[in-house]
């Protein structure tokens, strides 16, 4: 049994070696996902556990990874992807240079979707789609832009759904079950770590996306990264979240109203 | 010593349910009370985003209060939650919501395990756990886990289910407290306080 002691023990540790700080992560998610592979790995006790993580920096590699989820897919619910594609792109378009923020990328998965809206809206020459995550093994997933060929039908069927009227194919190349998109897509992404726990605004953008991110931070630090994003967009910027996310509970809600039914909102002031 | 269980401070309800569970969620919803003394949650697999007016369908059958879950929404007794589609849900020591889009757990999200084993953790022994029709082995750890932390383990009577497998499985793999017909579950419910 493990109690929320060792847990609190190690994330400090991890705080205090390596600078991560989970300390303000959903405790009840974070402690699932620490016991899965705390299990995993076959541990014979947690001190043992902490030990690995405190003295092997291969480990914490491994750890970091694990800990987080990074769990996406391409044109995740395509009705949010079809107000991107026929509310957002429009008013974007009209601006002389557009800068997009994907923060907690993950994979990048969404990335390549939202580089996919833009240059069908024949904007993705004046754009630039920076990702961001905390965790650099999956960065290099970005940088390569390659996906598991076998989940190409289910992303063609939700590309379609978002109101693509192209073959999905045209977009990647299949080979050795693998697809990789086109280098035309991933030159217009910027790949750099970011941790929203700890690093601060580095530019000001039009649109944000940080989908299914905050649903791992406490109200606190959800908060104050809702202060980050609003400090990053430009007036009148969007701000996309994950469907179940919210801005109900922070400050920052004034600045904002929801532009409709899908979790996309628009700065104000 | 049943009776001394039944008469334990209960604060919530997981009912955890599969295929062959919304018919017995449509029967029992409108035998309950309105003014519930529990939350009662409820974890249903089902098809993704698809069917998201499922919590609307599910409050024209109950008198209490329905929502489907968001993130972070404080758990309020009287109330009832659904599990969004696609995402798995969790439970803070706070009484609150944490939802989490991590791999599916027995081929499902949300997985009834995952609500059930925080719950328990969450709530102790003034949880009580219920698992309905269904043909996956989804649930069973989590009664085990309610079980271990003190709390009630129900299932559905399995003869009276569409798909008996599941409360069958929990019923020979772990200890259960109750096993329950759909007007056994009403009066349950309606006495918790």
């Amino acid at each position: 049994m493990i109690e929320d002691e060792d847990i609190e023990l190690l994330l400090n540790d991890l705080l205090d070696i390596y600078g991560y700080d989970f300390t303000s992560y959903s405790k009840a998610s974070l402690k699932r996902r620490i016991i899965r592979l705390y299990s995993l790995d076959k541990f014979p006790s947690f001190a043992e556990f902490r030990y690995r993580v405190k003295t092997d920096e291969g480990y914490l590699k491994r750890f970091v990874e694990e800990i987080t989820v990074n769990v996406t897919e391409m044109f995740r619910d395509p009705s949010f992807y079809k107000s991107v594609r026929e509310e957002i792109l429009p008013v974007l378009g009209t601006k002389p240079f557009i800068r997009v923020w994907h923060a907690g990328c993950s994979t990048g998965e969404e990335v390549f979707s939202m580089a996919i809206l833009l240059k069908e809206a024949n904007l993705l020459k004046k754009s630039l789609l920076y990702a961001t995550d905390l965790n650099p093994s999956v960065l290099e997933k970005v940088r390569k832009g390659i996906f598991p060929l076998q989940q190409m039908k289910q992303y063609s069927e939700s590309y379609i759904a978002s109101g693509g009227v192209n073959d999905f194919s045209q977009y990647y190349t299949a080979n050795y079950g693998q697809a990789k998109f086109d280098r035309e897509l991933s030159e217009k992404i910027i790949i750099s770590t970011h941790n929203l726990v700890s690093d601060s605004s580095f530019n000001e953008f039009d649109l944000i996306f940080c989908r299914n991110v905050l649903i791992y931070f406490e109200k606190d630090l959800q908060d104050r990264v809702l202060k980050l994003f609003d400090a990053s967009l430009g007036s009148l910027g969007y701000l996309a979240l994950g469907t179940k996310e919210t801005l109900k509970f922070s400050v920052i809600q004034h600045n904002f109203k929801q532009l409709n039914r899908e979790k996309i909102w628009k700065k104000i002031v | 010593m049943e009776e001394d269980r039944l008469g334990k401070a209960i604060k919530a309800l997981v009912i955890g349910g599969s295929a062959g569970s919304l018919q017995v969620l449509f029967s029992l919803l409108p035998l309950l009370k309105e003014n519930l003394q529990v939350a009662i949650i409820l974890v249903l697999h089902r098809r993704n985003s698809v069917d998201s007016s499922l919590h609307e369908l599910l409050a024209t059958k109950a008198f209490a209060p329905t929502h489907e879950v968001e993130d972070k929404d404080i758990i309020k007794s009287g109330h009832i939650y659904l599990a969004p589609a696609d995402y798995h849900l969790l439970i803070e020591k706070s009484h609150s919501f944490a939802l989490d889009y991590s791999e599916k757990i027995n081929f499902s999200r949300p997985s009834i395990d995952v609500t059930f084993e925080s719950a328990a953790e969450a709530y102790g022994a003034s949880l009580a756990a219920m698992l309905l029709s269904g043909a996956n082995e989804d649930g069973t750890r989590g009664l085990a886990a309610v079980k271990q932390n003190g709390g009630i383990t129900i299932v559905q009577n399995p003869e009276t289910a569409q798909m008996p497998y599941m409360p069958h499985y929990a019923l020979t793999h772990t200890d259960i407290d109750h096993v329950f017909d759909i007007p056994q579950m009403a009066r349950f419910i309606n006495n918790l306080n």
